[in-house]
């Protein structure tokens, strides 16, 4: 139970929204077991009423991988640098189905979570980022495909493995600076829930997913790479692999991650004082 | 800053909205076209204008010709001390949740300022965030968390908070098999047992079976006299005048009247914005009404022509409405909207008086009477708003809110469709239908 003497002292102050305030590490810290619960009835509500329950999360990416490799592996014949395109693509496919889903229903986490947001007050940035963690638990589930796959292959884990949680943690930032952008956006254009599967398509096309980043002609690359996309699915296939890291395809979008980031919880500060009066 | 007494301190505090979605209409085909092509950025422009009042600085009237503000709040000043129970109430659209979403933080004001000193939990309905594939146990720690509690907190109260619910038996249910009656017990039930310093309750009473409000509301007596401080907005006056020792009386955004409950309670219910079955505008430039038509006057009568605030159940109800059209040649929808207490919509009625379907209307004076037949509405209070639009161009004339409010009663030896039942009906409307019934003996 808490302590009153301590509450009563805390004097909390109402006034119009001062705008620049990024994001309170503290109020984020006092809501924790709420961001718990939510992060939960995500997990749980997702294969609710389902036979497969959570073997979906392996099913999903497994049929993706199996039709990838037959059109582009089998048939189109597309060049991997001689990597089995097997692997090639499973490596891709798996932070891909994790970045996609997170941010499609990171977008619509405000619209969709209006009853809440009308009803009740907690830190709205819960909102984008309940997805950003929960999906993390298919991501877990989908890893032991990578695990089969790189043992069929004999591929033995090198040092390049050690900065996985790094490209992890760029991945969840991406997502969720995607995620702050659009959930924000969405709350007064609609026209979000349209543009997504459009958007998830051309992301998926724009980035080394079922293609390999050296086929991009050397005057492009720059560019190219800034897509975060790029760094994120090369820094995962370097590190799960062992194949050499190209940092050339992956700073860029390391910084674009930032930036992405950043501007996303800028952007989603300034609107946070209207959601409630629009939405 | 806040002295230690004083729980929640207001200054000032104002809050406007953007309603104005106010469209084109086009009468041929090449207009309409047109505006496809036009309307996406007008649509932009629209949807991105909902939050900006850049443009209007200055908050006095003189800003009155932007239709499209409404102000839900005015300079609101107001402190309420440590401990104390206060009730808020007012018409509908007087401003009482606005100024409850403010307080917890839902909504941030416009101007002005509020200090609040410890822990606020807000229960602007029961049961937030329940999630229906959810066991009953599984949303009570949801629900709790939403509201404020920690887990930990939740684990101390699970028990208690179960026994309160009386639904021990399904709560490894999913939510979605329970009936709403359950869902709201779940829900009040965990609600009842935050501890917060400052606890804010909208009309959530209105909810449930008697005895379970009545457990409520004891519930909230005790929290009140543990020295929280409780705000209550309701349309209960006599759970507000039982429950708090102060009430606040809203009214079109200003406070009315500040004092005991019971002094508040009665001027409410007598004043013009209280209770009252007949209300007329004599002085032309306090109409409600803009420049094509105004409202003058607006009365709630029994069959004979005359004004009432009781009606028998079984008789017609006659709501009539006296208006000026200032100018010619509009196409105008005269309407009221019917609120039972509890705020649920009961109906809307358009005046569809086959003399004037489609026909426009020349200036003058109209006085517009919509019939509801007896045996259609339950016994209780109805609030009336009364409206009027034009069509082509659409505009909103006047919109006046619970402006007039009668009582529907039914007497237990009349021919109603309550028949031989003598207790409590609900239901917002309480028609009487034609039974037939076969009887066979037994062979």
């Amino acid at each position: 139970m808490h302590n009153p003497e301590i509450y009563s002292e805390t004097i909390s102050v109402i006034e119009p929204k001062k705008r620049w305030k990024l994001i309170n590490l503290n109020e984020l810290k006092q809501y924790r077991d709420l961001i718990f619960f939510l992060v939960w009835r995500d997990i749980k509500v997702l294969y609710a009423q389902t036979i497969l329950g959570f073997s979906w999360a392996i099913l999903v990416p497994l049929i993706q991988i199996v039709i990838f490799t037959v059109i582009f592996g089998r048939i189109a014949k597309i060049s991997t640098d001689g990597i089995p395109y097997v692997l090639f693509s499973s490596v891709a496919i798996i932070p891909w189905s994790y970045m996609s889903q997170v941010m499609s229903s990171s977008s619509q986490s405000l619209v969709s979570g209006q009853n809440l947001l009308n009803k009740v007050y907690f830190p709205r940035l819960i909102f984008p980022f309940t997805p950003v963690l929960a999906k993390l638990v298919d991501f877990g589930i989908s890893m032991v495909l990578i695990f089969f796959v790189l043992l069929i292959y004999k591929i033995i884990p090198t040092w390049n493995l050690l900065l996985f949680p790094f490209f992890l943690l760029v991945m969840m930032s991406m997502s969720a600076g995607v995620g702050l952008w659009l959930s924000a956006m969405a709350i007064r254009f609609r026209d979000v829930r349209h543009a997504m599967p459009f958007l998830i398509r051309m992301l998926m096309y724009t980035a080394p997913i079922v293609y390999s980043a050296s086929s991009i002609p050397e005057a492009y690359r720059f560019f190219y790479s800034l897509n975060p996309l790029v760094g994120i699915i090369e820094g995962f296939r370097a590190c799960l692999l062992g194949t050499p890291y190209q940092w050339q395809f992956i700073l860029p979008g390391i910084i674009s991650t930032i930036i992405l980031l950043i501007s996303g919880a800028v952007y989603y500060n300034r609107m946070e004082q209207i959601f409630v009066d629009v939405i | 800053m806040l002295d230690s007494e004083t729980a929640i301190k207001i200054v000032k505090l104002g809050k406007q909205y953007r309603i104005g979605l106010r469209k084109e209409m086009h009468e041929n085909l090449i207009g309409a076209f047109l505006s496809t092509l036009k309307s996406p950025w007008e649509n932009f422009k629209k949807y991105r204008s909902l939050y900006r009042f850049d443009d209007m600085e200055n908050f006095d009237d003189s800003n009155s010709e932007q239709h499209d503000i409404i102000w839900a709040l005015r300079e609101i000043s107001l402190e309420i001390k440590r401990g104390e129970t206060v009730g808020i109430i007012g018409r509908n659209g007087a401003g009482k949740t606005t100024l409850l979403k403010i307080l917890s933080k839902i909504t941030s004001p416009s101007y002005g300022r509020a200090e609040i000193r410890g822990r606020i939990s807000s229960l602007l309905e029961v049961g937030t965030g329940f999630h229906p594939e959810l066991t009953g146990r599984e949303n009570i720690y949801l629900n709790g968390t939403i509201l404020g509690m920690t887990k930990k907190e939740v684990d101390q109260k699970f028990d208690e908070i179960v026994e309160f619910s009386g639904v021990e038996k399904f709560l490894d249910t999913p939510v979605k098999r329970f009936s709403v009656g359950m869902k709201v017990r779940l829900g009040f039930s965990v609600a009842a047992h935050l501890e917060p310093e400052i606890l804010i309750v909208d009309e959530v009473l209105a909810v449930g079976d008697f005895d379970f409000q009545k457990k409520c509301l004891n519930k909230m007596e005790n929290v009140g006299q543990q020295g929280r401080t409780v705000l209550f907005v309701s349309h209960n006056m006599q759970a507000v005048t039982r429950l708090c020792s102060r009430a606040i009386l809203l009214d079109n955004g200003h406070i009315k009247a500040d004092g005991s409950s019971s002094e508040v309670v009665s001027q409410y219910m007598t004043s013009g914005t209280g209770l009252t079955s007949a209300r007329r505008w004599d002085n032309s430039s306090e109409m409600p009404g803009k420049e094509i038509a105004r409202l003058c006057a607006i009365r709630v009568k029994d069959e004979n022509d005359h004004v009432q605030q009781y009606f028998d159940i079984r008789k017609p109800i006659v709501i009539e409405m006296e208006y000026d059209v200032l100018k010619s040649g509009y196409l105008l929808l005269p309407h009221h909207n019917l609120f039972n207490e509890e705020g649920t919509w009961v109906f809307t009625t358009v005046d569809s008086d086959p003399k004037w379907r489609g026909q426009k209307r020349p200036a003058g004076k109209y006085v517009g009477k919509a019939w509801i037949p007896g045996n259609l509405l339950a016994e209780g209070i109805l609030y009336v708003n009364a409206l009027l639009f034009t069509l082509e161009p659409n505009t909103l004339q006047f919109d006046e809110k619970d402006v007039v409010s009668f009582h529907v009663v039914d007497s237990i030896d009349g021919d109603s469709a309550r028949g031989d039942w003598a207790g409590s009906m609900k239901g917002a409307v309480r028609p009487l239908l034609k039974w037939t019934n076969q009887h066979e003996p037994f062979k």
